[in-house]
């Protein structure tokens, strides 16, 4: 099987699962008791936490372990906007094309009486700084625009957004689930406040994340219980994935360059040749995009059918078609850029790994193209698209 | 699975997949905004459905849903394929997930879209209640 669905997820490392199998074994215990079973798997997580923090320029006492990215986000956005309604500050600046975890939890909080202003983002799929200035008022608490996009894989000016929330005194988070371990992160340089990220995009286990708030950011609890996470996280802490994810996170870290590289040159391999493809579009920015995300809109096709031909072939990859996601509308991240309704149906990700190679790249391609062919042979929509009753949306 | 058996080998090999030039009745439902289109292609001689084709855009059950709706109408009476019910369809494939059941309401619209037009083509009298068009008011909201 040719994986290409690493945004979705990621198998685990080899060094992650030895890690995590070892920290199972031998560090069992309680990091919560005073004995010494605990007290070595106590040590266990500090190294880890030390481990991670290194790697984004945070401190130690700066992380918190969470059950993964949602969770991470949501317990952002909940201490922003408990934070601000403090100071009477109930106004939430974010995006139109976050992940769920973030829009889905701004709901809720608009429910409870915050005001959220979504930002539009250009049809490269790129904030501007300048609107996200824009959009901050008096009365905002909290500023949370994604690091990366996951749909479209665009990388955000975050150091730009940091600069201008740090200079209007308003708490900037940032969902940096794609971007962690593939993109260097320095909280401080960015002027981050709070970030999200998940083990498992990066090649760790799934079901374990982080929450990053610099000191001084005091966390509003979901889950109220024991003292762990210095009383901001209660539970047990699952000491084998946070090892595990500690080692991922390092693996990456010692290799995004040349893995960044590698990635990189096949991403432009495979646009260049899904870009042959009539009628065919990459979605978001060519170069502010993440080393292994690719994006494609084919006109007169839908996305499911494609993808599920795309498996039969030994392709796994993604769509942002209605059908794929439940719903009746095709993905919010396509429509926040503009691309229209009937062309988001027939999109295709395809997001590398370090694993894939240049022959997989080509037989993508090959297929993809053979499968586009054959579904536009007996697509209706297609069929007006040539006949010219119907007007393409791509040239 | 997403899909049943019969729902992947409908979609894998579609029957009946085509176009008919001179078809007597074609049908189209559906629209590209919502992702699914069904365009349905009937040959009718005496009264008898004697070949059907169908042309889809749209998800997997989509394209299941239009080769079993056709497969169960060739070789049938016009009065027969009329009332040819979208449970039927799904019952056939083995069952559909909740949010696809909308797929196989298309497939029987399309047949019964296509039957109209050879009954307007021929002039044939025909109660309008019998066609009532799907406002698609999912798309719409």
């Amino acid at each position: 099987m040719i994986y290409m669905d690493n945004a979705a997820t990621t198998p685990m490392s080899e060094t992650a699962k030895r890690v995590f199998l070892d920290t199972a074994d031998r560090f069992w215990g309680n990091p919560s008791s005073l004995h010494t079973s605990g007290q070595v798997a106590a040590e266990q997580l500090f190294a880890a936490r030390q481990r991670i923090a290194a790697r984004i320029n945070a401190d130690p006492r700066e992380i918190t372990f969470t059950s993964g990215g949602s969770e991470a986000d949501n317990q952002a956005l909940l201490t922003g906007a408990t934070l601000g309604s403090r100071k009477g500050k109930k106004h939430i600046v974010s995006t139109k094309f976050e992940h769920h975890a973030i829009l889905h939890a701004l709901k809720r909080l608009e429910k409870q009486g915050y005001e959220v202003t979504l930002v539009d983002v250009n049809a490269d799929g790129v904030v501007r700084p300048e609107d996200v200035a824009a959009a901050i008022r008096e009365d905002t608490a909290l500023v949370s625009v994604m690091f990366a996009n996951n749909e479209v894989g665009t990388v955000q000016p975050i150091a730009e957004i940091g600069a201008i929330c740090r200079e209007k005194g308003v708490l900037f988070h940032t969902d940096a689930v794609q971007a962690a371990g593939h993109l260097p992160i320095d909280v401080k340089a960015m002027n981050i406040d709070m970030l999200s990220l998940s083990a498992h995009k990066f090649h760790g286990p799934k079901g374990v994340g982080v929450l990053y708030a610099r000191r001084g950011v005091f966390l509003t609890n979901l889950i109220e219980g024991g003292a762990q996470e210095r009383g901001k996280r209660a539970g047990t802490e699952n000491l084998p994935g946070i090892a595990s994810m500690a080692a991922a996170l390092d693996e990456a870290c010692e290799h995004m360059q040349r893995d960044g590289a590698y990635m990189t040159a096949l991403r432009d391999r495979l646009i260049e040749g899904l870009r042959q493809i009539p009628h065919s579009k990459l979605n978001g920015d060519p170069v502010k995009r993440l080393p292994g995300n690719v994006n494609f809109c084919f006109e007169g096709i839908e996305g499911e059918s494609l993808l599920l031909l795309l498996d039969d072939r030994g392709i796994a990859a993604s769509s942002g078609s209605a059908c794929t996601s439940g719903s009746l509308d095709p993905s919010h991240v396509l429509l926040a850029m503009g691309i229209p309704h009937e062309v988001a149906h027939g999109s295709l990700r395809l997001t590398l790994s370090p694993e894939i190679t240049e022959a997989d790249i080509d037989k993508t391609v090959r297929d993809v193209t053979e499968v586009v062919a054959y579904l536009r042979d007996i697509s209706p929509v297609w069929e007006e698209l040539e006949k010219g009753v119907r007007q393409h949306v791509i040239q | 699975m997403l899909y049943s058996e019969k729902v992947f080998d409908h979609f894998r090999n579609p029957r009946n997949l085509g176009k008919i030039e001179d078809a007597d009745g074609i049908g189209e439902v559906g629209n590209a905004k919502c992702g699914d289109i069904m365009k349905m292609y009937l040959k009718i001689s005496d009264g008898i459905i004697t070949d059907v084709k169908f042309n889809t855009f749209g998800c997997g059950s989509a394209i299941a849903t239009s080769s079993m709706a056709t497969e169960m109408i060739k070789g049938k009476s016009v009065a027969d394929a009329l009332t040819l019910s979208n449970q039927a369809v799904v019952e056939a494939l083995d069952g559909l997930p909740a949010h696809k059941i909308h797929c196989s309401v298309l497939a029987e619209e399309a047949v019964k879209a296509a039957v109209k037009d050879y009954y307007d083509k021929n002039g044939i009298a025909y109660d309008p209640e019998q066609f009532k068009e799907n406002d698609c008011e999912g798309c719409e909201k």
